[in-house]
């Protein structure tokens, strides 16, 4: 049902924990749902230098998780911005169709982790959405 | 592998194969044919074998009437009876975590325009006799309750409803797919009027079944066409199968007190194990009144699918029922239905045995759950909040 790299994923997840002193935290989804994605990141000039993630859900939601982090890591913030659910997808050679929402809730974590960022370091920036969260009631 | 998914399905027994086989080839003829042979014998045999099934819960042979499964048996149970005693009324009374051979078909009733009242079980699984007796008025057609759970393993007190059933001249149907060939049945002593059942639950093949029907108890066909099954049921009977299933079920109630002894005390010691070595852990269904076979548990914190999925990868094979599994976004009906709490469903693991199923099968299995177990808690951050005093 997974591919090779998200079952790689699943069994060696990269980046999972937490930053003890992380200036972004951000977590999306709901134990009601199933999945919980919380995105820990140590942000510097602007740059992401640390990203660990911790996660409730199923096997894609762990990979997604895991291969969000790889993707982020050492980017800029406004590099970061621009990974989209698809990018994620793609980058573990697909995902089975009921599965697209967690791929959708990684895309979310790391937007809500650089909102907390933008919040704590005061920047007035407004960060879009293209999650389609119609199953479940995250907030935005 | 160590295989402990037996309430999905079972493995078919040597014995069972080997009765088998002759209905493939030598034995071929079509049962209904009235030349001599081959047909003869495989006459013979369906009826060999409609003995046996009978035997097994104390029927007669000629109560007997063979399906394509369990799901088969339970559609015509309902819209037989629905459709042959719609003078009687239009109401049809089942529980809220019935399989999902009853469910749909009764929501398809409801569209038919019948009412149907869906009771509520408790904490355990268990439907209230009492809450039977009150949900029965007079355009009760029947009820349907089934005899054992299939994901908890629960077993309702059936012969109580049975005799409920009787008393208000209301038609008795169990689902009893997961307990034929598991605990004693008597469809006499237990006063059931209609009973499913299913092969490949027991060690026989799939794609056969059977219901029983009570000798006098009024149904309309489900499937129309040729005079087998006394009319009841066309299609060029599944000699073969019809035969293993036999063989299977004989097998399975012989000696059943000694093989309920063996797998219920591996049974619990996975339940005892499981609970007091994994914490925040949680047994779905009763303690006592459960299959011999079934476990179910809810991990807290964690989801059912990546459980599966990392017991998967080291060889062992069990069922959730997680959402992520079915692929639908809320977690079972059952578990749900026994009150437990969407973020508890999810973390759901149903583990079933078989008399194949070994003590060192057991061990293995929980020496490999507990640390899979902590592990996705370390991933997880409900875990992570209740360490930091959160939760």
């Amino acid at each position: 049902m997974y591919s090779d790299k998200v079952m790689d994923h699943f069994k060696n997840p990269r980046n999972v924990g937490e930053i003890e002193d992380a200036n972004a935290v951000g977590t999306v989804g709901n134990a009601k749902c199933g999945d919980i994605m919380k995105i820990y990141m140590k942000i510097e000039d602007d740059i992401i230098k640390d990203i660990k993630f911790k996660t409730f859900g199923c096997g894609a939601a762990v990979a997604t998780s895991s291969m969000a982090t790889e993707l982020v890591m050492g980017k800029t913030v406004d590099e970061a911005l621009t990974i989209t659910n698809k990018a994620v997808v793609e980058a573990l050679d697909g995902l089975p169709p009921a599965k697209l929402h967690c791929s959708v809730l990684a895309e979310e974590a790391i937007k809500a982790a650089i909102e907390d960022y933008y919040k704590k370091t005061g920047v007035e920036k407004k960060i879009e959405c293209s999650g389609d969260c119609a199953h479940c009631n995250h907030e935005h | 592998m160590v295989y402990l998914d037996n309430a999905a399905t079972t493995k078919m027994k040597d014995s069972v194969i080997q009765s088998m086989l002759p209905f493939f080839n030598d034995n071929f003829g079509n049962a209904s044919s009235t030349y001599t042979t081959p047909g003869q014998n495989s006459r013979s045999a369906l009826e060999n074998a409609r003995a046996e099934v009978a035997k097994a819960i104390g029927a007669e042979s000629t109560e007997i009437y063979f399906t394509s499964g369990g799901s088969e048996a339970d559609n015509w149970a309902i819209k037989g009876i629905c459709e042959k005693n719609k003078k009687k009324g239009n109401h049809i009374i089942t529980t809220t975590i019935e399989h999902h051979a009853i469910l749909h078909t009764c929501e398809y009733m409801e569209k038919q325009g019948y009412r149907v009242t869906y009771l509520p079980v408790d904490e355990f699984g268990m439907v209230s006799v009492k809450s039977v007796e009150e949900a029965i008025c007079e355009d009760t057609v029947m009820v349907s309750i089934m005899f054992a759970n299939n994901e908890i393993g629960t077993i309702n007190p059936i012969g109580e409803i049975g005799a409920l059933c009787r008393e208000k001249g209301v038609i008795f149907h169990t689902d009893a797919v997961q307990a034929t060939g598991a605990v004693p049945i008597n469809v006499k002593e237990m006063n059931i009027d209609l009973l499913s059942m299913s092969s490949h639950k027991f060690h026989g093949p799939k794609g056969v079944g059977a219901l029983y029907i009570r000798k006098g108890v009024q149904i309309e066909n489900l499937i129309h066409g040729g005079a087998q099954e006394k009319g009841k049921r066309a299609t060029t009977e599944n000699v073969a199968g019809i035969v293993g299933m036999a063989t299977a079920l004989k097998e399975a109630t012989e000696n059943m007190e000694e093989k309920t002894k063996k797998i219920t005390y591996l049974r619990d010691k996975l339940i005892n194990e499981v609970l007091s070595k994994v914490p925040y852990t949680r047994l779905n269904g009763h303690r006592e009144k459960r299959l011999p076979n079934n476990t179910s548990f809810c991990f807290k914190y964690i989801e059912g699918e990546s459980l599966l999925l990392s017991l998967d990868i080291e060889g062992f094979v069990v069922s959730s029922g997680s959402a992520c599994t079915s692929g639908s976004l809320d977690p079972s009906h059952v578990l749900l239905g026994i009150g437990l709490p969407h973020e508890t469903a999810h973390g759901s693991l149903r583990a079933t045995l078989s008399e194949f199923t070994t003590e060192e099968e057991i061990d293995s299995f929980v020496a490999a759950l507990i640390p899979i177990v902590q592990r996705l808690r370390d991933m997880s951050p409900l875990y992570e909040e209740l360490k930091k005093g959160m939760i």
